[in-house]
């Protein structure tokens, strides 16, 4: 009686499933419940991965409809790759689709935020833009080219998703206010955070992103967000290292 | 078969700890009887940030196992070549003093299920484990050292001994072997075997190094107990003995404390690593 990997792996997924016969115990006996700690390993140690990796959408849910939660997810989608620090990456997507959890809209985005912060963990290390950098004259600052660092992150949402991850993780955070937020996600150092940011910031750094110059990024942001206010979205990217410097030195 | 002879003076014949973040600071300025430390490889695989800023540091003061818990050597299919490519970057900076990986699959198709799923020992599989060890060697440039599971069941079509199976891949692809004398105690347990009897059909020349942990116990259907290998406690008694067996026959190998889940605190996993000092002293 041969069990296949095939065999094994879906009556470790399914737990309607009936222990692979050909396995035994020690005395040849059926397997049993031996085989449930094959099961138990993986939907346990899968459920924890999320729950490391997702401490908003953990802290929201609560320990017990977390594990629901996680129990389904985890035998849909387990991990594409053994590289378990990338594990979930499908959940927000799952989550839009999740009925039992419908009704918590702001979930999905919840999930990005946790994503991206920990996409920004494991990122590239790289330097912040100095400051001196922009003294250049008016002139060549506007043409001069800012990439955000590896570690940097954009999410817009429709949610208050800042106030959200503040409320959660902030000692006395106000109550999250009826307003779409769009996040900064930056690494100064090891530990990414997440920053408000202010209107037509996002667009600015998605601008400078896709290659635009200073000068040109802050023109087609404009032309968007009349009343962008470059210089609070400037001081905040640079406060928080969330850009590079790409110009080449001539 | 890799043509560079087997070489076991890679780590140092002295207690080592699986790191833990949490132990960073403290690790460093007390180490005591601490002389090299075990990582799991996937945990290095992110392209920056702190896991390797710290790993660099370590490197520094410790002499470094790479431990892989991802790699499905035991698996039907191919070897992910991804997975052997991340490894090959990871081995190739980190320059670690030895590799090791086990003998279990963990990935089926394009899923990875996270676990360390066993194996069915027969020729079949002595010929895909022997072929994918030597991609591994080859691919690594390096001698690996594969570890002994810790077994729940058995599979009805098994027509090898464990140690038999180990002993017979050691010849055709000349690895190297880890001996976990914690799964050793808990395969036999599990299983109704002897302990003392596994270590002395072990293939012994061939092992590089020696893991110790702690594990949680249990029944199965029929009431007869089932240990589980959880790395969540310290070390046991009886392992401990094993382990004063294993030394006095093969004499001092690099031993290391594995407590991967309940992480304890420095102090505590630096007496499990003078209690493996003292096993080590009279094996010198």
């Amino acid at each position: 009686m041969t069990v296949s990997q095939s065999i094994f792996r879906k009556a470790i997924l399914d737990p309607t499933q009936a222990v692979p016969e050909g396995l035994r115990d020690g005395a040849n006996a059926p397997a049993g419940k031996r085989f449930s700690v094959y099961r138990n390993n993986v939907v346990v140690s899968l459920t924890e991965a999320l729950q490391v990796a997702f401490p908003l959408v953990y802290k929201l849910l609560g320990g017990e409809t977390f594990s629901r939660l996680a129990a389904i997810y985890v035998r849909q989608h387990p991990p594409p790759s053994p590289l378990m620090m990338h594990y979930g990456a499908a959940l927000p997507a799952f989550l839009e689709q999740f009925e039992p959890l419908a009704h918590i809209g702001y979930l999905p985005d919840c999930a990005r935020l946790d994503l991206a912060l920990r996409a920004s963990y494991h990122a590239t290390d790289a330097p912040a833009l100095a400051p001196e950098r922009l003294q250049a004259d008016p002139e060549r600052l506007v043409q001069m080219n800012f990439a955000l660092a590896p570690a940097t992150r954009v999410l817009r949402s429709q949610w208050p998703l800042h106030d959200i991850w503040r409320l959660n993780f902030e000692a006395d955070a106000p109550k999250p206010r009826a307003v779409a937020q769009d996040v900064l996600i930056t690494r100064p150092a090891f530990d990414p955070h997440p920053h408000l940011l202010p209107d037509g910031a996002a667009t600015w750094l998605e601008h400078l992103s896709t290659g635009k110059t200073f000068g040109a990024a802050h023109e087609a942001t404009r032309a968007a967000i009349p009343d962008f206010d470059l210089a609070q979205a400037l001081t905040l990217a640079l406060q928080t290292g969330a850009l590079t410097d790409t110009t080449k030195d001539t | 078969m890799l043509d560079n002879a087997p070489r076991f003076d890679h780590l140092p014949a002295a207690p080592g700890v699986g790191y833990k973040p949490q132990h960073f600071t403290e690790l460093r300025a007390e180490p005591g009887p601490v002389a090299w430390i075990e990582v799991h490889a996937e945990n290095y695989m992110g392209d920056g940030g702190r896991p390797l800023a710290q790993l660099r540091a370590l490197s520094e003061q410790f002499a470094l196992s790479v431990h892989g818990v991802g790699l499905s050597i035991g698996g039907e299919g191919a070897l992910d070549a991804d997975h052997l490519a991340r490894l090959k970057k990871l081995v190739g900076w980190a320059r670690p003093a030895s590799f090791s990986e086990h003998l279990a699959w963990s990935t089926h198709g394009a899923e990875f299920l996270n676990d360390l799923l066993p194996l069915p020992y027969t020729t079949a599989t002595l010929t895909r484990v022997a072929d994918h060890i030597d991609q591994v060697q080859s691919t690594l440039g390096c001698q690996m050292l594969l570890e002994n599971p810790s077994s729940y069941l058995a599979f009805a079509e098994s027509t090898w001994a464990e140690t038999d199976f180990l002993a017979e891949l050691v010849k055709r692809t000349g690895c190297g072997l880890l001996l976990d004398v914690n799964n050793v105690f808990i395969s036999a347990t599990n299983l109704g075997l002897s302990a003392q009897g596994y270590i002395d059909a072990f293939p012994l020349h061939a092992v590089g190094e020696i893991h110790v942990g702690g594990h949680d116990e249990d029944a199965d259907d029929h009431g007869a107990p089932l240990l589980i290998d959880s790395h969540g406690k310290p070390v046991v008694d009886p392992v401990w003995a094993l382990l004063d067996i294993t030394l006095a026959k093969c004499g001092p190998r690099p031993v290391l404390v594995e407590w991967d889940t309940d992480v304890p605190d420095w102090p505590t996993l630096r007496s499990e690593a003078e209690r493996a000092a003292r096993a080590l002293a009279p094996a010198a």
